[in-house]
């Protein structure tokens, strides 16, 4: 489904990733974790198409595309999804009105009607159960004056409603307490399923506790430098990064 | 100079004492006296060079270079209308074409012991004394020249008085078409509206306009708002590529009186709006609200003081602003305290959103403040669209140029959601809509 080979991206001329290498099969979750600053949020940025970075090599295929050659909005329409770690507050577009303007965004891009008023409500209605996402903040201005909480639910819950085949969750475990974690996850172990895949991006094991993942992939100064299964996340968590760090270094010095 | 900025005005003089020769006794009545006050004071001032503080960045060189007609006649029938496309709604419409009132083309549905509306030039042949307390009263101390040229020939608009203690339920629609299909055209139409006490209504001033030769509307509002009244005063600019506007809407509030503006500025090739509100008596709340969306080479300007006289209120603004193409926008915004107007509230902000290169946004927040113990604040932003608000649309599937669009439409929200007459209001939405899906 996605393939990302030798991967490098730079921004204001500073190279973060450094040749990403990736194979993710349909159904598949990945998680890549990582310490700060080894640029785990830049791959999801690059991934979703973020502009102010620069591709310097390498190349992604997405369902038989060329992904990096694709604007940000047709890699949304072609069924990627990033559920952002920083949620955008847009004041005076309602959430629903937002959603209402992706899914048939989407469904043009695809050669498919747009979806008729009474039949998308009904479709919102029942993604907001499964996030238990009040349906009063569907009419308030997106994400404005949500609590972080909030605003990561209503990732989950825009995730929801796209039905992505490939979903990008940046950090979405950042600032948020037990309860608000566990129903986020929920949401997105509700959405998995053999077509769909993801890649969890994260900085603490915690998250997979309840999304539990098939691969787990360390980054640290951009490249994958370890790569394992859901074990090497426990590993992590005792261990912490230092001993990678230390792996990765002495490798340096040999070459 | 060009000898064509001397050759408006001197035609402008001449024409008031042509008029002024073959004036029956009238030349005589207070009303007169006013005007040629009015037109001496003009003469002394001249139309306004950029040399002129407050006409430093609009410059009416152009609008002063051509000859108007300002006595053209009203040809305009209910069929001229339809491409206007005109909002319906149950209200107390009224047309001036031309700056005269056409009672064909009016409909009124409000009871006159709820509010009397009628023509400037009715109202005064039926009750001049009522008339002529009110004229004049609120801008006789406007330096302004555009303000003097517009009392000077005073002839026609609208007089509106609401009694005390009523509350007018149907909105009072001013519709001010220009015909420009056969020649220039120059029309000054005055509007006097006196709100009672405890008395409560909405009135809307739409300028438009038909055919593609020049119009110059110069217009002049005086609105006098009553203790504990409420007012509500939208205008609303949705004129052609060769219309030039000048207007000034002079406000002033008593004891606990509530006062709403919306200004709007759609469509029109050079724009200057002054709003000056003066705070006459405590407890008063005053609202100011601007939009302006200009593209190609279109000017929009406006000017606008709330003048804090009295102890305890409250002024809030808020104007916004897109500008295209090589479009170009001026704010000046003063807010005066005097020294009796402790405790005075006065907020202000100017948000813009520049999105061409070529265009440019000139903002003048002025606050001058003679008490002590007042909450004032301001501030102006110029920028361009939010990036980060962009990219989340996008990466939800939205194309830019539709991202664009929603940010751009919520962004006039702000200011168009302020506009309580709902046929003004869906208009505007769909003019605004259909001006982003332009481009």
């Amino acid at each position: 489904m996605l393939s990302i080979n030798g991967l490098r991206a730079s921004i204001e001329g500073k190279e973060i990733l450094k040749g990403i290498n990736l194979e993710i099969k349909p159904g598949e979750v990945h998680a890549i974790m990582g310490p700060n600053g080894s640029g785990k949020s830049t791959l999801a940025s690059v991934l979703a198409g973020r502009e102010e970075y620069e591709v310097t090599g390498g190349n992604v295929i997405f369902d038989g595309k060329e992904l990096l050659e694709l604007a940000a909005e047709e890699r949304a329409a072609e069924g990627i999804f990033l559920a952002f770690q920083y949620p955008v507050e847009i004041p005076g577009v309602t959430t629903i009105n937002f959603l209402k303007t992706a899914v048939n965004e989407i469904r043009k891009y695809n050669g498919q009607e747009p979806l008729d008023a009474a039949r998308f409500l009904k479709m919102v209605r029942e993604k907001a159960k499964l996030v238990s996402m009040n349906d009063s903040l569907l009419k308030r201005a997106l994400n404005e004056g949500f609590s972080g909480g909030e605003k990561k639910r209503n990732e989950i819950f825009q995730m929801a409603v796209l039905e992505p085949k490939l979903a990008i969750l940046d950090e979405t475990d950042s600032g948020l307490d037990i309860d608000a974690l566990r129903i986020v996850a929920e949401g997105v172990n509700s959405l998995r399923s053999p077509e769909r895949s993801a890649i969890v991006v994260t900085h603490y094991q915690r998250l997979l506790d309840y999304i539990v993942p098939d691969f787990v992939h360390v980054l640290y100064k951009g490249r994958i430098v370890k790569s394992g299964g859901k074990e090497l996340a426990f590993e992590l968590e005792e261990k912490g990064y230092d001993w990678i760090k230390a792996e990765v270094e002495a490798e340096e010095v040999n070459q | 100079m060009s000898t064509e900025t001397i050759d408006l005005k001197t035609k402008l003089i001449t024409d008031f004492h042509a008029r002024e020769s073959v004036m029956n006794g009238e030349a005589k009545s207070a009303f007169h006296q006013k005007k040629r006050a009015a037109i001496a004071q003009f003469d002394e001032l001249g139309f306004p060079t950029i040399k002129n503080e407050e006409w430093k960045y609009s410059n009416v060189r152009d609008l002063i270079s051509a000859s108007y007609n300002f006595n053209a006649s009203d040809t305009l029938s209910a069929d001229d209308l339809v491409d206007l496309k005109m909002p319906e709604q149950a209200a107390n419409i009224l047309y001036f074409v031309n700056g005269h009132y056409n009672a064909a083309l009016s409909t009124m549905v409000s009871s006159t012991d709820q509010i009397i509306i009628d023509s400037l030039q009715n109202a005064y042949k039926n009750n001049p004394e009522l008339v002529n307390s009110y004229f004049d009263e609120l801008v006789k101390d406007d330096t302004d020249s555009f303000t003097s040229l517009n009392t000077a020939f005073a002839h026609d608009g609208v007089f509106i008085h609401v009694p005390d203690n009523k509350t007018v339920e149907h909105p009072v629609i001013l519709r001010f078409v220009s015909d420009s299909r056969q020649e220039n055209i120059g029309s000054q139409p005055r509007n006097i509206i006196a709100v009672g006490k405890n008395a409560h209504v909405k009135i809307a001033e739409a300028f438009r306009t038909i055919g593609e030769q020049r119009s110059f509307t110069n217009v002049v509002t005086e609105i006098n708002v009553g203790e504990e009244a409420g007012v509500e005063y939208y205008k609303v600019q949705n004129e052609s590529e060769n219309a030039y506007h000048i207007g000034t809407t002079q406000v002033r509030m008593l004891e606990k009186s509530h006062f709403y503006a919306a200004t709007v500025t759609l469509n029109g090739k050079f724009t200057r709006n002054n709003l000056n509100i003066v705070i006459d008596g405590e407890h008063c709340e005053a609202y100011m609200y601007g939009l302006y969306f200009p593209d190609g080479t279109q000017h929009v300007d406006n000017h606008t003081v709330a003048d804090h006289r009295k102890p305890n209120s409250e002024s809030n603004e808020l104007y916004k602003g897109i500008l295209r193409d090589k479009s170009k926008g001026v704010f000046n915004g003063k807010i005066f305290v005097r020294p009796d107007a402790q405790k005075t509230n006065a907020f202000q902000s100017c948000k813009n959103i520049v999105l061409s290169t070529e265009a440019t946004m000139y903002t003048k927040p002025q606050l001058e403040i003679f008490a002590d113990d007042v909450k004032c604040s301001h501030g102006t932003t110029t920028g361009q669209i939010d990036e980060e608000a962009l990219f989340y649309m996008r990466s939800r599937g939205i194309s830019k140029p539709e991202a664009m669009s929603l940010l751009m439409f919520a962004f006039c929200a702000d200011v168009v959601s302020q506009i309580k007459i709902d046929s003004i209001r869906e208009y505007l939405e769909n003019v605004i809509a259909e001006k982003l899906s332009e481009k």
